[in-house]
């Protein structure tokens, strides 16, 4: 399979090939050549950082997007121990763009539930892209339930493009299968932990996402519609999809000014590729201080946080006195 | 309502592909949108704003909605001062800003629900009507708000809920604040729902994306007027995906009841009863409880 490269990636790529060629023909006199080498070396590093360190919206979502960016099986075998996986809805399927189980974190027993997308063609098959059907949620939700019954704390990873657009999937109720998660999620007697691994695409996202406490990866996004679709819808022109990114403000360091999540995961530079050791450490650590904070809280103390949680979240303005006024025209029969 | 009737339905048509685009047609006589046949306004306005020759639902604002709903005279609106901020200063294309302003021009709302206490038949209830004229119905943090705000005022003063929706889902101009605003409702609801308060909720044309998937869905009874489009993608996002035209009759109030989505499609005309018949039945037995 060729390397996926993004747009903006090219100029670090070709260098990084110039430097290739140049050490496979040491044509050149020694000294220069080698003092070339070392040009070239220290160019692509200053590249890198000015590349990575200013990304923008659209390219921390390619790096989100990255063929080589690790998914919820990956973290789920580095960070979890005897994981046992629950299959079905119990209605009619089994869901794999959702995976969900049992499995021991540390000294935690856990429910972990995530999506998958899948990496080679045949597994992104399997998983349909990391896209559920109904089917998908409804198996969450029984999760949920059952990790309710036998008091162990949820942890989600999310890392979906979205809810599955599809016919069957409409006549199936993706629409109530995804508000059905919500409302079990928030109102569920044990911690909820969430973390956004890569995708956040909107209510398919969020219907593993309702927690107690939300992190997100540095790269990750979570958007309330994908660029593309609010670009198409704006402009008429998915082209414009860099620019709606920027407006939509989905990027974890904005979500993280707004107080819409709690914490971010730093990533290497340049976005994690095909290994989860370098973020780790950080993983473990949240997740095991937010475990060990949230074990001894009650039931109700749980869900009534996350619903404080939810109850503050918007912005809006609020004028009494239009109240007021409208309240007067009433009475006096306008 | 005899019983006998509830069962006696008139033969539903075959359901056409929802249009969203259909308002009221203006002058004395008009020609309807749907059937193209001649129909005096009068008429028209008469019969709730539905067709009287083919019986197409034309969109309704959420004060027209209100009347037809509550007895006169008895609506007062709750968190009437309550509007949208531009938290993100959103601009592409166009500013949010400025899209707010022409929203609340054209539909001369603060926002795109009003909230209320009403009465239907005598009962009083929490009603939520939204106006698809505001920015297409969608859901912000304001939007969010006073629904939750009415949710909360009907578990305080034990009142039926009653949502009416018109939307094309979250607003996107305020991100993932709109967004929250789907567990934000759902989580309301969830609360609601443990004092064994009936919340109806009625779906017209049309009620897509997140307001479909979150406190809409969530009723303990669901309607939906004829021919509404109701669904959670969009029907382009849906071609574009399958790469194939969807199915005649998709994503509308006939299929989703085939589909076992919702319990009941019901006209305009009768919507009222119906939903009054339904809080009778559903709280005869709330005085022995309380
Ligand atoms: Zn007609």
């Amino acid at each position: 399979m060729p390397k996926y490269i993004a747009d903006f990636e090219h100029p670090i790529v070709e260098l990084e090939k110039h430097l290739n060629d140049l050490k496979k023909n040491p044509s050149s006199t020694k000294k220069s050549y080698a003092r070339e080498i070392l040009r070239l070396e220290q160019e692509i590093d200053r590249l890198k950082v000015r590349v990575y360190r200013n990304l923008t919206p659209w390219q921390r979502i390619q790096l989100a997007r990255h063929p080589e960016r690790p998914q919820f099986l990956d973290y789920l075998s580095e960070l979890f121990q005897n994981f046992i996986e629950l299959r079905g809805d119990r209605l009619y399927g089994d869901d794999r763009a959702i995976i969900g189980g049992l499995a021991n974190f540390n000294n935690f027993r856990v429910m972990v539930i995530g999506n998958e997308k899948g990496r080679k063609i045949k597994d992104k098959l399997e998983h349909n892209f990391g896209m559920p059907h109904p089917s998908g949620y409804r198996k969450a939700a029984r999760l949920f339930r059952l990790a309710a019954k036998f008091h162990l704390p949820v942890v989600s990873f999310i890392d979906t493009p979205g809810a599955y657009p599809g016919i069957e999937s409409e006549e199936h109720g993706q629409a109530g299968a995804i508000a059905n998660n919500l409302r079990i999620l928030a109102g569920l007697k044990v911690p909820v932990i969430a973390i956004n691994i890569g995708e956040g695409g909107s209510g398919g996202a969020l219907a593993l996402g309702v927690a107690n406490r939300v992190f997100m990866m540095e790269n990750a996004y979570y958007s309330v519609i994908t660029p593309e679709g609010c670009a198409s819808i704006l402009w008429g022109d998915s082209a414009h999809a860099p620019e709606a990114a920027a407006a939509l403000a989905l990027t974890a360091d904005k979500l993280f000014k707004f107080k819409l999540i709690d914490g971010i995961i730093k990533e290497p530079l340049g976005g994690l590729r095909g290994e989860v050791l370098s973020v780790a450490a950080q993983l473990n650590e949240i997740l095991l201080a937010a475990l060990t904070e949230l074990t001894g809280w009650d039931g109700e103390k749980l869900a009534d946080e996350r619903y404080k949680r939810l109850r503050k979240i918007g912005v809006f303005s609020e004028d009494k006195f239009y109240e007021l006024a409208q309240g007067m025209r009433l009475i006096k029969g306008e | 309502m005899p019983i006998r009737d509830w069962f006696n339905k008139k033969k539903i048509r075959s359901p056409k592909q929802p249009t969203s685009k259909r308002t009221v047609p203006v002058g004395i006589w008009s020609k309807c949108a749907d059937c193209n046949k001649i129909i005096y306004q009068k008429e028209l306005f008469d019969n709730h704003f539905v067709c009287p020759e083919c019986g197409h639902h034309y969109r309704l604002s959420a004060w027209q909605r209100i009347k037809l709903l509550t007895d006169p005279e008895t609506f007062r609106e709750t968190e009437s001062g309550l509007s949208a901020k531009d938290p993100l200063k959103f601009k592409a294309g166009k500013t949010y800003a400025a899209s707010l302003a022409r929203a609340k021009k054209k539909s001369r709302l603060k926002e795109a629900v009003i909230t209320g206490r009403g009465k239907i038949n005598g009962v009083t209830v929490g009603l939520a009507v939204m106006d698809f004229n505001f920015i297409g119905g969608s859901m912000g943090s304001a939007v969010g708000e006073k629904i939750v705000r009415l949710i909360e005022l009907s578990i305080a003063e034990k009142l039926p809920l009653i949502i009416v929706t018109s939307s094309g889902g979250a607003r996107m101009q305020e991100g993932v604040f709109s967004l929250m605003q789907m567990a934000k409702t759902s989580a309301a609801i969830g609360r609601y729902q443990r004092f064994g308060l009936p919340y109806i909720s009625i779906l017209t044309n049309p009620t897509m994306g997140g307001v479909t998937a979150s406190f809409a869905s969530l009723a303990d009874i669901i309607i939906a007027e004829p021919q509404a489009l109701i669904g959670f993608a969009g029907p382009r996002i849906i071609e574009q995906t399958i790469k194939k035209k969807i199915p005649e009759g998709f994503q509308s109030s006939e299929s989703m009841l085939k589909n076992g989505q919702i319990d009941m499609v019901v006209e305009r005309g009768r919507l009222k009863s119906t939903v009054s018949t339904l809080l009778a039945m559903l709280t005869l037995g709330e005085a022995a409880n309380a």
